[in-house]
């Protein structure tokens, strides 16, 4: 176990750096930081001065190892838009992602769970239908048209829930939250709905295409024949093993709400990370866009590990020390 | 006796009360709510020149020399200014008297000497329009001398966007100096603010909302500066289709950055106004006419665009009105000159824009010999301007009418403008658009006209060189006679139209959306001073 951890760790670190050696080699390509900290009469001269003070210059190894040795301190530098450490920035930012991404997934997993077992179970009926027809509009739909949709729906024409913002929120600390308060609340339904709803088809989807398996299964008829009841065959045998997959789509698709949010959040204004990073790729905000590069590169390294840790729970068949760890 | 004490108070009590019902908006808390696409990047007045930073700065922080809602020179927290007349390079700057900071400091000459100083500092972003500035010093109680380097006729121009600080204020909270990039510290500045301003600071949260208050003791309360607005809640919307739903819905009352495709949906939208006005600012195409040979274009050991003729023909066959009516949707004025109206130095006859003629470029292009058309890349923004990749569009339609077919390579304002920038440029054909902040002439041709060299011509990406007009450029920054100046910049724009250097495109129109309960005129600058807004009973 211990081994296995260790050997993580290593390849989380290799991981790093190959984020942090992409990154560096594909800034080049969006333009010029410069051009966006000074105004717009700055004389050559003084761009030459700044763009040499910055390092811009230098050779992108040397930058890659500068940032590297700093990141490594702790220090992600400041923002060129801003002019403030990207580290505070993102502290701010953070929980309003967070938020989102649960609420997100909660909705997600309920809603897909519940809706799967449904079209498996009244298979070829109406309804069933119906739920796979809006299932496959929810999976090609691209996301800021459902925000779009839903806020003209619910904002503009019923005047039910804000278009953007996160409402009121309470600040506990370092964090801040919208749970607390009724205007919070009902900023986090249609940003909710917006991010989520790819992954509620998916794992509706899935959930139905699995359960439909598992009862054709042996162990469903024997059960059958054993005269347990409908119910007890459904919810107890049947779900629960059509559950392993779905924690795996689930665990891997918790980091794409977090690291993806970035459209979600510009439709609806929500000052989450996603937002930050959209604006520091307009403006070439260098220090901005290799943090949160970065960041999405931890996230999913640990969502890995725990995806792999909690395998052995759900299935006590596979053990880590077996060389499964993917 | 003391029965007639009590009447008389009452009498005053209600005396008082018909006086403030008298006035409504005096005592009645109105909120307005202040939406546009982009936040202030920081509260520092002098960390960030750049639009959206500057309109919410004019809230809470002032400058000596202000601009009306027309654009025009007004007095700010400087009451008077004059160049002395025993020295051409001083001058000299009467302070407003009994001005009070937000945390009660009194505003004096320490702090303009000091807040004109930080913005001279390396890491201060105002310093470019402060380059001929020699020093600052306090001459008397209300009184400042601002030395510059030779005469500089245009020094107040300069300082309409020049907030001034409080000095006290400053040195406690360490922010003497503007944020620098090596600096791991926050500054206090950022998102903390101490003015003069109509608005007083209440919070701050980056890309989520600004809230102001009103400053009750503001000097400057007037029957045309009414400061009926209680409260300001600014909220950066960045979607354009929900900052127009925002306002669709009510949750927002004033909202900037209307896409022009909603200008007619909002108009006929009940209990909305919408207003619309030039911007200073005017859209224009270039080219290199200054290389031996171009390097994107099919025309081998010649350059097309060194030809007068060929410039002519180009400008003749730009259908300025077509790409006012399809792709601006109106929302432009077409124009024959790179200056917008509000510019010292325009006339009607310059901004005439030459009317479409195909044939007459046709024949112009067969006399310089290219009466076959060549072909030529166009680099073009297409994020910056207002449809700035669907202006570039319809140019390459229209030069593909005279024979000049036209490759359109549009990309991020990233991208495209350090093509312009680079030494030597890397576009040979391009679209750029420019703001006068001074509004004047020579801010055109310092940047636009003039050879490129350390000081002048960054933008101009030509490889045009002039050492004669060049003279005369340099020469308005230091000619203090008006009428002698006016005369050399009627000269230097006759030399350049004749020329035809750039290709005029349009002045770009601004379209602000609101509820009917208020009327903001659209502000050239772009940064609309809520203290102006008077509520209209619906």
């Amino acid at each position: 176990m211990i081994a296995f951890l260790v050997r993580r760790v290593i390849q989380a670190v290799g991981v790093f750096l190959a984020v942090g050696i992409i990154a560096f080699s594909m800034f080049r390509f969006v333009g010029d930081p410069v051009n966006q900290i000074v105004s717009i009469d700055t004389p050559y001269e003084e761009r030459v001065k700044l763009r040499a003070s910055l390092g811009l210059d230098d050779p992108i190894p040397l930058q890659i190892a500068r940032y590297i040795g700093r990141a490594a301190t702790g220090d992600f530098g400041i923002s060129y838009q801003f002019r403030q450490p990207v580290s505070a920035l993102f502290a701010e930012r953070l929980p309003a992602t967070l938020e989102l991404a649960f609420c997100a997934s909660v909705f997600a997993m309920v809603f897909g769970i519940v809706l799967g077992v449904v079209a498996a179970l009244r298979r070829g009926t109406a309804l069933a239908g119906t739920l796979e027809t809006v299932s496959l509009l929810g999976i090609s739909l691209p996301t800021f048209l459902i925000g779009i949709l839903l806020i003209y729906v619910f904002s503009e024409t019923l005047r039910w829930l804000p278009s953007f913002g996160r409402g009121d929120v309470v600040r506990i600390g370092g964090w801040t939250t919208g749970f607390l308060t009724w205007s919070g609340l009902k900023a986090l339904v249609l940003p909710s709905i917006t991010l989520g709803l790819f992954q509620m088809t998916l794992v509706m989807r899935l959930v139905r295409a699995e359960m439909l398996e598992v009862l054709r299964t042996d162990y469903i008829r024997f059960a059958r024949a054993r005269g347990l009841k409908t119910r007890a065959i459904h919810f107890g045998h049947a779900l629960k093993n059509t559950l392993i997959p779905v924690i795996t789509i689930a665990g891997l698709q918790l980091g794409s709400v977090i690291a993806f949010s970035i459209i979600t959040e510009t439709v609806f204004q929500w000052p989450g990370m996603g937002f930050l990073f959209l604006q520091a790729v307009q403006n070439v905000d260098i220090p901005i866009m290799a943090a949160y590069l970065l960041l999405v590169a931890f996230i999913f390294v640990v969502i890995n590990l725990s995806v792999d840790l909690l395998y052995t729970a759900v299935d006590p068949r596979i053990t880590i020390s077996g060389g499964r760890a993917t | 006796m003391r029965a007639s004490r009590i009447l008389a108070a009452t009498a005053a009590v209600l005396a008082a009360a018909t006086a403030l019902a008298g006035l409504p908006g005096e005592a009645e808390a109105r909120t307005l709510r202040w939406a546009r696409s982009g936040d202030a990047l920081t509260l520092d007045p002098h960390a960030q020149n750049e639009g959206p930073t500057a309109a919410v700065n004019h809230h809470i922080y002032e400058t000596l020399v202000a601009r009306d809602p027309k654009g025009a020179l007004i007095p700010g927290l400087a009451t008077a200014w004059r160049i002395l007349p025993t020295d051409p390079t001083i001058w000299e700057f009467t302070l407003r008297e009994g001005v009070t900071f937000h945390d009660g400091a009194p505003f004096t000459a320490d702090d303009v000497v000091f807040s004109l100083n930080r913005a001279l500092q390396p890491t201060s972003d105002y310093k470019g329009l402060l380059t001929s500035v020699d020093g600052v010093s306090k001459a008397g109680a209300t009184t400042v001398h601002v030395k510059t380097k030779g005469p500089n006729p245009l020094l107040p121009n300069n300082l309409t966007n020049m907030f001034m600080m409080n000095k006290a204020w400053s040195e406690k909270n360490n922010v003497a100096k503007v944020q620098d990039f090596k600096s791991k510290e926050e500054n206090f500045a950022v998102r903390n603010a101490n003015g003069t301003g109509p608005f007083v600071l209440v919070s701050r949260e980056p890309d989520v909302k600004t809230v102001m208050k009103r400053n009750d003791g503001y000097w400057g309360k007037s029957a045309t500066v009414p400061l009926e607005v209680s409260e300001i809640v600014y909220t950066p919307i960045k979607a354009d289709a929900t900052r127009i739903a925002a306002l669709l819905s009510g949750e927002v009352d004033f909202v900037q950055d209307v896409p022009v495709q909603d200008i007619e949906r909002l108009k006929s939208t009940p209990n909305l106004r919408v207003t619309t006005g030039p911007e200073n600012r005017t859209i224009f195409l270039g080219m290199d006419v200054g290389s031996a040979d171009l390097k994107s274009d099919s025309v081998q050991g010649k350059n097309p665009f060194a030809d007068k003729r060929v410039r002519q023909a180009m400008n003749m066959a730009i259908n300025r009105a077509a790409i006012q009516r399809v792709v601006m949707r109106g929302q432009s004025v077409p124009t024959g000159v790179i200056m917008p109206p509000f510019v010292n130095g325009w006339t009607p006859d310059l901004d005439k824009a030459p009317a479409p003629d195909v044939a007459r470029a046709k024949a112009l292009l067969a006399e310089a010999g290219y009466g076959a058309g060549f072909q030529v890349t166009l680099n073009c923004p297409n994020d910056r301007y207002v449809n700035d990749e669907g202006i570039c569009q319809a140019v390459v339609g229209m030069m593909g009418q005279i024979g000049i077919k036209v490759n359109l390579v549009s990309q991020s304002k990233t991208l495209h403008f350090p093509l312009v920038q680079k030494n030597p440029p890397e576009t040979e054909f391009y679209l750029v658009g420019w703001g006068v902040p001074t509004f004047d002439s020579e801010y055109i041709f310092s940047f636009m006209y003039h050879t490129r060299d350390a000081k002048f011509g960054s933008w101009n990406a030509l490889r045009y060189a002039n050492a004669d007009l060049d003279r005369k450029i340099e020469s308005l920054s230091s000619e203090v006679d008006a009428q002698k100046r006016n005369a050399t910049i009627a000269e230097i724009w006759k030399t350049v139209q004749e020329e035809t250097l750039y290709l005029p495109i349009h002045h770009q129109t601004l379209a602000y959306a609101m509820t009917s309960s208020l009327d903001i005129p659209v502000d050239p600058e772009n940064q609309p001073k809520l203290k102006y807004v008077v509520f209209k009973s619906m």
